[in-house]
C-alpha cells in the first residue's frame, strides 16, 4: 500500500498549520516525521486520520484520491493511529479496550463474543512479539505495555500504514529499545509507518527516510545513514543549533540545600521518597535522573513546601525548612520552576503580567497594603519578556496563547529574576523547541555560575547528561546511584533507572 | 501555535487611546462578552412570542411585548419599579458572580439572604432612638454579617473537607427558610397581636429612604426606589475594585483560574475559599437585608422571592463581571416590573417572564448554539461556565 499527501494545506483562524505539505509512505519503510512542538505535525496527521479535513490538497491511496470524514473512514482504508495520550478505558480489560468500537458479535441478538476477539488478540501479539495478557486490566498495567494494547487496536482494525505521534515521550529507556524493536517488527510485516518525533537521535535510530517539518512546511528530507544530528537540528530550527550546553567545571561552594532522611507519602499514601538524604552546594548542579513516577515529583513537592513530608528534615542555608509554606521559601530566594506548567507553574486564562507576579504579588512594589499596582507589573513584565527574549505582542497577552516555548520561558523569567540561591527545575524543558531548551539551559548554567546552588530533575537523559555536574538516580523512590557528571554514560544511567545494578 | 502567527492575531490595534483601553480593553473578546448574550436575550424573547402565539394568537404579541416594555422603562414610575427590583438581583448577582470568579457556584444566595434579611430586620425593629445615620448601616452590617456566616460555613466545609459547596449551600438554604419560619414565630420577633409568622415593623431609622420624592412629577412621592439601589451601584464598583485592582481579587481570580497554581505561587487556597464564601455570604445578606429594611420593612416567611436563584442566571449572563452583573439584573428587574404591567393589561401572564428568563439562561449556557443560529464566526470557544462536580 501507498499513501501521498499532496499538496495539503490546513488554515486556522490566522495560522497556516501546513502550507502545501507532500509526504509519502510505503508499506516496508518507515517515514521519520521531524519537527519541534508547534510546527504541524499533529493537525498534519488528523488530517490523515480524519479528524481535520484539508482546505486544499488530497490523501491519496494507491493512486486512488480517497476523502476521510471521521477517523472511522481512515480505519477502514487502513490507515492507524497510536496516540501519543493513549485512547483506553482503564477499568476495561485489555481485550474489551482492543474490540471497543468493533466487537465481534454472536448470533442470534448479537452478543458480545469476547472469546473470539481473545483468540484473534492473541494471533495479533504473538505474530508481532508483543507480549501481552489479554485478561488484565488496563490500569494495573505500566504505560509500555499500554502502548502495546493502542498498537495491537490498530492492528485489530487491519491497519496498512500506521501513525506513532511521540510514541517515546513517556517510556523508559529500556521500554523505547523495545518500542523500536516494534516499529521494526511491524515494516518487517509489510506495514508502513509513520514516526513522528521531536528527538534526533530517534529518528536517526529508527527511520529509513527522514522528513522535517518547520512551520507547517516540510522543508527538506534527509538520509538518516548520512544526516548528522546537528544538521537535522538545523532544519528543524532554521538556523544553527549548539546542541552541547558550554560550560565550565563546576566550583562548588557550601551547602545551600541538605535533605536528610526524608520521606514522603504521595496521595493515595504510598511512600513516594524512602529515606532520601542529598545536598546541593552553591555553584553546583546536581541532576535528578528517573523514570518518571519514581518519586521525583513528591520529592520536589516536599522540598518546595507543596507537601508536608512524613519525617526527615529539609535543611536550606543551615535553617530549618521541612515545614516551609511555598512563600516562605519563595522569601528566602529558593526559585521553583514546576513539573507541569500548565498545570501549576502557570495560569493559562491570566495575561503575561499577572503570571509573573504570581508569587511576588502581594508585596511591594507590586502592591501596596491591598492595592495591587498594575502598571508597574506591566512595566515589569516588559522588562522581563525582553531580557528573556519572550516571544509576545504585550504583557496583556494571556499565557495560554503563548507556544510551549514561550510559556517555559516565562516561568524561568519569573523565577529566576529574582535574587535566587536555590533553583529547584523539574522538567525545565519538556515538550518545547530547540531554541528554547538551550536558551533555558544556558540560563540555568549562568545562574550556577553566578554561585546559586541548582537541582535538576528530568525524565530526560539527555538533559541531565548536558546539564548536572553530579548525577543521583533515583528508583522507586530511592536514591540508588550517584555519578559525577563528566563520567556518567546513558546507557549505565539507564540501567539504574531501570533498578538492575542497584 | 508559531511565534509568527501569535504576534499577528493577538496585535492590539495601533492608536487605541487611553481611555478606550481602560473601559473596553482590547484583551476581551467582545463577541463573546457582548453579542452572544444579546442574541440570547433575542432569541428568548422571539421564542417567548411564539409561546404568546400558541396559547393567546398572533394578536395577542403585540399587546403583551408593548405592556413589557411600558412597565420596564416608559414613565418614572416603571423606571423606579425596574430598578427596585433590580438592586437585590443586583447584590445577590455580585454575591454569585464573586463565587464564579473564584471557582465555587454559590447556589446558596437564598439561604443567604434570607438569614441576612433576617438579622437585618433584628437589628432594625430592636433599637430604638437611634439617628438613621447610625441605625440604618447598623442593621445593614447585621445583614452582611448574617450572611457572611451563611457562607462562612459552606466555605468551611468546602476548604477543610471538600465537601461540595453545591450540595452544602442547597441545603443550608432549606436550613434558612425553616429557621425564618421558626424565628417568626418566637415572641419578641413575631408581631405583637399577629398570629401569623411576620416579625416586627423595622423602626423608620433603620429603612432605606426612598430616593425620587425630589422629581418635579405627579406622585413623585410614590416612587419606592430607595437608597438601597445607590448602595448597591457601589458594591458592584467596590467588588469590580476588589476582584481586578486588589491582591485579595487576585488571589481570588488564582484560585478560581488555577488552584495548583494559586497555592505553587504561595496563595492559601483554603484562607481565599473561605474567604470568597463568606464576601459572596455577605454580598446576598445585604440584597436580602435591602428587601427587609426597604421595601417590605419587615420579615415575612419566603420574603427572598426566589431572587438568589434568580441572582445565579444574571451571574451567568453578566458572565460574572460585576459591570455585566448590574446590566443583568436591571434586565431581569425590567422583565420582572414590565411583566406586572404586561400581566394587568394583557392576558399573558407573568409566568411567561419566567420561561423567558430560563430561555436567556439556555442560550448563554449553550453558546454554540446561538453563534450557529446567528452565524457569529470568530471569538474564544467558551463551552463551560462553572467547573464540575469533580473538582
Amino acid at each position: 500500500m501507498k499513501l501521498e499527501l499532496r499538496n495539503v494545506t490546513k488554515r486556522f483562524p490566522g495560522v497556516i498549520a501546513n502550507d502545501s505539505v507532500d509526504l509519502t509512505v510505503e508499506s516496508g519503510e518507515i517515514l521519520g516525521l521531524l519537527g519541534e512542538n508547534g510546527a504541524g505535525k499533529t493537525t498534519l496527521m488528523n488530517i490523515l486520520y480524519g479528524l481535520y479535513s484539508a482546505d486544499e490538497g488530497e490523501i491519496v491511496i494507491d493512486d486512488r484520491v480517497v476523502d476521510f470524514q471521521g477517523p472511522g473512514d481512515a480505519i477502514a482504508a487502513g490507515v492507524g493511529m497510536v496516540h501519543q495520550h493513549f485512547m483506553l478505558v482503564p477499568v476495561f480489560t485489555v481485550t474489551e479496550n482492543v474490540v471497543l468500537g468493533v466487537e465481534p458479535t454472536k448470533a442470534p441478538v448479537g452478543t458480545i463474543d469476547l472469546k473470539e476477539a481473545r483468540l484473534e488478540l492473541e494471533g495479533i501479539s504473538r505474530q508481532y512479539g508483543l507480549d501481552i495478557d489479554p485478561s488484565a486490566t488496563v490500569e494495573d498495567l505500566p504505560v509500555g505495555i499500554q502502548q502495546r494494547i493502542e498498537i495491537i487496536k490498530v492492528l485489530f482494525r487491519d491497519a496498512e500504514i500506521i501513525v506513532f505521534d511521540e510514541p517515546t515521550s513517556v517510556l523508559t529507556p529500556q521500554e523505547v529499545e523495545e518500542i523500536f524493536n516494534i516499529v521494526n517488527g511491524l515494516k518487517e510485516a509489510g506495514k508502513g509507518i509513520i514516526f513522528i518525533t521531536h528527538k534526533l537521535g530517534e529518528v536517526l535510530r529508527v527511520a529509513d527516510r527522514i522528513a522535517v517539518l518547520r512551520r507547517g512546511k516540510i522543508v527538506g528530507e534527509a538520509d538518516p545513514r548520512t544526516a548528522t544530528k546537528e544538521e537535522l537540528a538545523e532544519m528543524m530550527v532554521g538556523r544553527p543549533v549548539d546542541l552541547v550546553v558550554d560550560k565550565e567545571p563546576a566550583q562548588p561552594g557550601d551547602v545551600v540545600l541538605s535533605v536528610v532522611d526524608l520521606v514522603v507519602r504521595d496521595e493515595r499514601q504510598h511512600t513516594a521518597v524512602d529515606d532520601v538524604s542529598f545536598e546541593v552546594r552553591a555553584g553546583e548542579i546536581v541532576g535528578i535522573a528517573g523514570v518518571q513516577g519514581n518519586g521525583q515529583t513528591e520529592l520536589v513537592e516536599a522540598l518546595t513546601g507543596l507537601t508536608v513530608p512524613l519525617s526527615g528534615r529539609v535543611i536550606l542555608n543551615g535553617n530549618d525548612v521541612t515545614l516551609a509554606s511555598p512563600r516562605d521559601l519563595h522569601e528566602n530566594a529558593v526559585a521553583h520552576i514546576p513539573e507541569d506548567r500548565q498545570r501549576s507553574g502557570l495560569i493559562l486564562d491570566f495575561d503575561v503580567a499577572e503570571n509573573i507576579v504570581l508569587d511576588s504579588y502581594y508585596a511591594k512594589p507590586y502592591s501596596r497594603g491591598i492595592r495591587m499596582d498594575w502598571d508597574y507589573a506591566h512595566q515589569h513584565a516588559d522588562e522581563l519578556i525582553e531580557q528573556y527574549d519572550i516571544r509576545t505582542p504585550s504583557s496583556h497577552v494571556n499565557a495560554g496563547n503563548l507556544s510551549g516555548g514561550n510559556q517555559q520561558k516565562l516561568i524561568v523569567a519569573r523565577e529566576f529574576a529574582r535574587d535566587t540561591k536555590l533553583i529547584i527545575a523539574s522538567q525545565p524543558t519538556r515538550g518545547i523547541d530547540v531554541g528554547s531548551i538551550e536558551y533555558i539551559h544556558s540560563r540555568i548554567v549562568e545562574e550556577r555560575d553566578e554561585g546559586a546552588a541548582v537541582l535538576i530533575v528530568s525524565s530526560e537523559l539527555e538533559e541531565i547528561l548536558a546539564l548536572a555536574d553530579r548525577i543521583l538516580v533515583m528508583y522507586r523512590g530511592k536514591i540508588v546511584a550517584e555519578v559525577p557528571g563528566e563520567e556518567a554514560t546513558a546507557s549505565q544511567l539507564g540501567l539504574y533507572m531501570a533498578g538492575s545494578a542497584a | 501555535m508559531t511565534e509568527e502567527t501569535i504576534t499577528k492575531k493577538e496585535a492590539p490595534e495601533p492608536d487605541r487611546p487611553r481611555w478606550l483601553e481602560a473601559i473596553a480593553p482590547s484583551s476581551v473578546d467582545w463577541k463573546t462578552v457582548v453579542v452572544i448574550p444579546l442574541l440570547a436575550v433575542l432569541s428568548a424573547l422571539i421564542i417567548g412570542a411564539v409561546i404568546i402565539v400558541l396559547t393567546d394568537g398572533f394578536g395577542a404579541v403585540l399587546p403583551a411585548y408593548s405592556a413589557l416594555f411600558q412597565g420596564a422603562f416608559v414613565g418614572w414610575s416603571s423606571i423606579s419599579e425596574t430598578l427596585l427590583v433590580a438592586t437585590p438581583l443586583i447584590l445577590a448577582g455580585l454575591s454569585v458572580a464573586v463565587g464564579f470568579q473564584a471557582g465555587l457556584f454559590n447556589i446558596g444566595a437564598e439561604g443567604q439572604m434570607t438569614i441576612g434579611g433576617l438579622t437585618a430586620v433584628i437589628v432594625g425593629f430592636s433599637i430604638e432612638g437611634m439617628p438613621a445615620v447610625i441605625h440604618l448601616p447598623l442593621a445593614v452590617i447585621a445583614g452582611i454579617l448574617g450572611g457572611a456566616l451563611w457562607g462562612f460555613i459552606p466555605g468551611v466545609l468546602r476548604a477543610k473537607t471538600g465537601a461540595h459547596e453545591v450540595i452544602t449551600t442547597i441545603m443550608l438554604n432549606f436550613i434558612a427558610y425553616r429557621t425564618l419560619d421558626y424565628m417568626l414565630k418566637l415572641p419578641g420577633i413575631q408581631k405583637e397581636g399577629r398570629f401569623d409568622p411576620v416579625s416586627e415593623d423595622v423602626l423608620g431609622s433603620a429603612r432605606y429612604p426612598r430616593i425620587l420624592g425630589w422629581l418635579p412629577v405627579e406622585g413623585a412621592e410614590g416612587l419606592r426606589l430607595n437608597l438601597g439601589f445607590i448602595v448597591a451601584l457601589a458594591m458592584a464598583l467596590f467588588i469590580y475594585w476588589l476582584l481586578f485592582k486588589s491582591t485579595i481579587g487576585f488571589e481570588f481570580r488564582a484560585v478560581g483560574a488555577n488552584p495548583s497554581a494559586a497555592k505553587y505561587g504561595g496563595i492559601s487556597v483554603v484562607v481565599a475559599i473561605v474567604g470568597v464564601m463568606s464576601l459572596a455570604g455577605g454580598l446576598s445578606g445585604m440584597a436580602g437585608a435591602n428587601e427587609t429594611l426597604g421595601v417590605l420593612g419587615r420579615a415575612t416567611p419566603g420574603f427572598t422571592a426566589q431572587i438568589g436563584f434568580d441572582a445565579i442566571a444574571l451571574a451567568l449572563l453578566g458572565r460574572s463581571h460585576p459591570g455585566g452583573v448590574v446590566l443583568s439584573a436591571i434586565l431581569f428587574g425590567a422583565l420582572r416590573a414590565g411583566g406586572r404591567a404586561m400581566q394587568f393589561q394583557s392576558d399573558v401572564g407573568i409566568d411567561l417572564i419566567v420561561v423567558i428568563q430560563a430561555l436567556i439562561i439556555v442560550f448563554i449556557a449553550a453558546p454554540e448554539l446561538v453563534r450557529a443560529i446567528y452565524g457569529v464566526k470568530g471569538g474564544k470557544k467558551q463551552g463551560q461556565v462553572t467547573r464540575g462536580w469533580s473538582t
